[in-house]
């Protein structure tokens, strides 16, 4: 073991620098430039993150794969070039899509949304992983119908809960993706969802993938958190300064 | 009350005050488009600058876009603003002064003078009048010469961020991106690292390990943690090796306020990073970033178009004599600067704005994800800027920074430039990198051999 470090150090003076971190160091020279083979690396990373970006959320068959009956509800945005220009308009809810709360209004402690966000990838590959892992532990939980949100931003949320008549609203949804990892999910509550609520006032676990958080264990921060939330009947910095509530979260798995 | 309105052919455009004036005037953009205050069509937009280019430089002074009362910003702009300075170019229009700007009058030494006798304002209606190319030919002209423990912004030198992050703060990571840019001649400006936390003991572990590095292979450099200046101050009091204070920075009051700040925390940040005259061959001892958007983005813009509001933030940094001053441009995102041709423009204005008021500016030559830009696009504007005399880049390994999720320069890309261009790193780094035999002797660094490697490897972070 020790001879084969030996050998590569020799060969690779990085070798063991490299271990250490996932940034793009030691990649060598042609001339000043990238060397093709790290060249074509990154152009692979970049066009993975920017189909993440452009692609769309297989809604169908997500909501087929999940435990509950879901509402489709779109945002007032039109097409992703929208999404991306205004980000005021993804967080409210279509006009012609307001009706259809008025069925699944009632006295609810929580509602999901899964939101496509800026990675379609996200969405499509741990969205429901997370919702299953989920579900069996919120025995007790009043659960709103989910809402699969189209073309939606975090506080799409807020008014959405508010119109389900939710305590607390939490948006699954695809953050923005990087060059080494297009498909990270991120959860957001927010207590008492109404529209106009800051990011300030949101609890945010991020970096659900393959390579971070597992949905198994997303699930666990999750439940911890919301069990926080409904306790203290807030969200945000208010559970944030509650240190015992997140330090025994952090041991929690 | 002014009137604001010009005709074209049969038709009359009227804007209703001189901040609508400016912000139809901007060249498009998705920020302006998003505040609503953007011009609703191409015609509307020249129409704005046949208004513009006919307006006194003095009008920016009785008119003020954000009002005295409400914003200590302006406050701070009208209170300081230098009278003799401007008689120069007083009884000029903005299109006036573009056309001096541009002839032969204005020279470095004239531009240096100039600087305190504008206003952030003047600079910005000024500057939506000009192309690419006289956003490049003007920021040539002027010098801004600041120093540290290096000194930056001289004729002939471009320098460079290095830029190590590390999704956890993780020192060996740090180090080992660290160590991987020195060998590209990176670091020369500073080495500053965004950390993940904002904690007090992570500021000061990387700030430690920093200095040991420096002081360990006797590094004419200066470092920084990019934490907030609160978290930086604590960090003087516990005796940490501060070399910079950081701090983000905005265009109006309320804004800062968004990033915790306002101009009395500044000025005690800048007190501290003086009273510790760490700095060898200068004193300047702050480093500001900035980013057309921010305003908006803390609903502090007061209707002003995002490129006004930007430059305003320049005014903020220019009472602190700052070291560093860094526009991130193309990472606040596609909803402020939407692709490559908004995100280009918008960097050569930052830069060349920011070098009028007298700022040694560097740029984050970036963009994200959801942007519509990729690595060709920032090689040109890359090359904009180092020919347009740029104090610094940003550079990261192979151009992903891992923690921060997007793309800027990679340190390839800035020693490519300095080669291309025939530029060099800051005369004190370059004598540093001499002596590792890195660098030749005309400051170019060939790619090292295996000794020189292992020389800064062999005593790597453990």
């Amino acid at each position: 073991m020790s001879d084969e470090r030996a050998i590569d150090s020799a060969r690779d003076p990085f070798a063991r620098l490299r271990q250490a971190t996932r940034a793009r160091i030691a990649l060598g020279r042609a001339g000043d430039a990238l060397p093709t083979r790290a060249l074509l690396d990154f152009q692979l990373g970049h066009s993975r993150a920017r189909d993440a970006v452009h692609g769309a959320v297989d809604f169908d068959a997500i909501a087929e794969r999940l435990p509950t009956p879901s509402l489709r509800i779109r945002s007032q945005v039109r097409d992703r070039a929208e999404y991306l220009r205004r980000p005021d308009l993804g967080r409210r809810v279509h006009a012609d899509d307001l009706a259809m709360f008025a069925a699944g209004r009632g006295a609810f402690d929580l509602a999901f949304v899964i939101a496509d966000g800026l990675s379609a990838a996200a969405v499509n590959a741990h969205a429901v992983a997370l919702i299953d892992a989920c579900w069996p532990r919120l025995h007790g939980w009043r659960l709103a119908p989910l809402v699969l949100g189209e073309q939606a931003r975090v506080a799409f949320g807020d008014e959405v809960g508010a119109a389900l008549g939710a305590r607390i609203v939490a948006v699954l949804i695809g953050e923005r993706p990087g060059l080494s990892v297009a498909d990270s999910l991120g959860v957001y509550l927010t207590w008492d969802p109404k529209v106009g609520r800051s990011d300030a006032e949101r609890n945010c676990i991020s970096n659900i993938h393959a390579d971070g958080l597992s949905p198994a264990r997303a699930a666990d921060t999750l439940i911890g958190l919301l069990t926080a939330v409904r306790r203290i009947e807030g969200s945000g910095v208010a559970v944030k300064a509650d240190t015992a509530a997140l330090a025994s979260l952090s041991r929690g798995d | 009350m002014p009137s604001y309105q010009t005709r074209i052919g049969a038709r009359i455009y009227r804007f209703d005050d001189l901040k609508s004036v400016l912000a139809c005037a901007s060249p498009r953009r998705s920020g302006d488009e998003l505040a609503g205050i953007a011009a609703a069509d191409d015609e509307t937009r020249v129409a704005a600058r046949e208004v513009l280019a006919g307006l006194p430089l003095r009008r920016f002074l009785d008119e003020p876009l954000v009002p005295y009362e409400d914003d200590e910003v302006t406050r701070l702009i009208v209170d300081t603003h230098d009278v003799p300075a401007f008689a120069v170019v007083a009884a000029m229009t903005v299109g006036e002064f573009r056309d001096w700007l541009l002839s032969y009058a204005a020279t470095t030494e004239a531009l240096a003078a100039l600087a305190p006798g504008l206003t952030p304002e003047m600079v910005a209606a000024v500057s939506k009048l000009m192309r690419n190319a006289d956003l490049i030919a003007v920021a040539a002209k002027c010098r801004v010469v600041t120093g540290f423990r290096t000194t930056l912004g001289l004729p002939g030198c471009l320098g460079a961020r290095l830029q190590p992050n590390h999704p956890t703060d993780d020192p060996l990571g740090i180090a080992a991106a660290t160590l991987d840019g020195l060998l590209f001649g990176m670091g020369d400006a500073v080495i500053g690292i965004n950390p993940a936390g904002d904690s007090l003991a992570d500021t000061e572990r990387l700030l430690q390990m920093l200095d040991e590095l420096r002081l360990r292979f006797d590094i004419p450099m200066q470092s920084c943690v990019l934490a907030h200046i609160t978290t930086s101050l604590r960090a003087i009091e516990h005796g940490a090796p501060v070399d910079l204070v950081f701090q983000s920075i905005a265009g109006s009051e309320k804004a800062n306020r968004g990033f915790g700040v306002d101009l009395a925390l500044l000025r005690e940040g800048f007190d501290a990073a003086r009273t510790l005259a760490r700095g060898s061959v200068g004193d300047n001892a702050m480093y500001f970033e900035t980013g057309q958007g921010s305003a908006l983005s803390a609903d502090a813009h007061h209707g002003v178009d995002q490129q006004t509001m930007e430059v305003r933030a320049y005014a903020v940094a220019r009472a602190f004599k700052p070291l560093l001053v860094n526009t991130v441009v193309g990472f606040i995102g596609p909803e402020y600067l939407y692709d490559a041709k908004q995100i280009i423009r918008a960097g050569l204005e930052d830069h060349c704005c920011g070098k009028l008021l007298g700022l040694p500016m560097g740029v984050d030559v970036c963009y994200t994800n959801h942007a519509e830009a990729d690595q060709d696009d920032m090689d040109t504007l890359a090359v904009a800027l180092a020919t347009a005399g740029v104090n610094f880049l940003i550079a990261v390994p192979g151009a992903d920074d891992v923690m921060l999720n997007y793309q800027s320069l990679s340190y390839h890309d800035v020693l490519g430039l300095r080669h291309l261009l025939k530029l060099r790193p800051a005369p004190e780094f370059e004598q540093w990198l001499q002596r590792m035999s890195l660098a030749d002797a005309n400051g170019a660094l060939p790619p090292p051999a295996q000794s020189a490697v292992r020389r800064l490897l062999a005593l790597d972070a453990r």
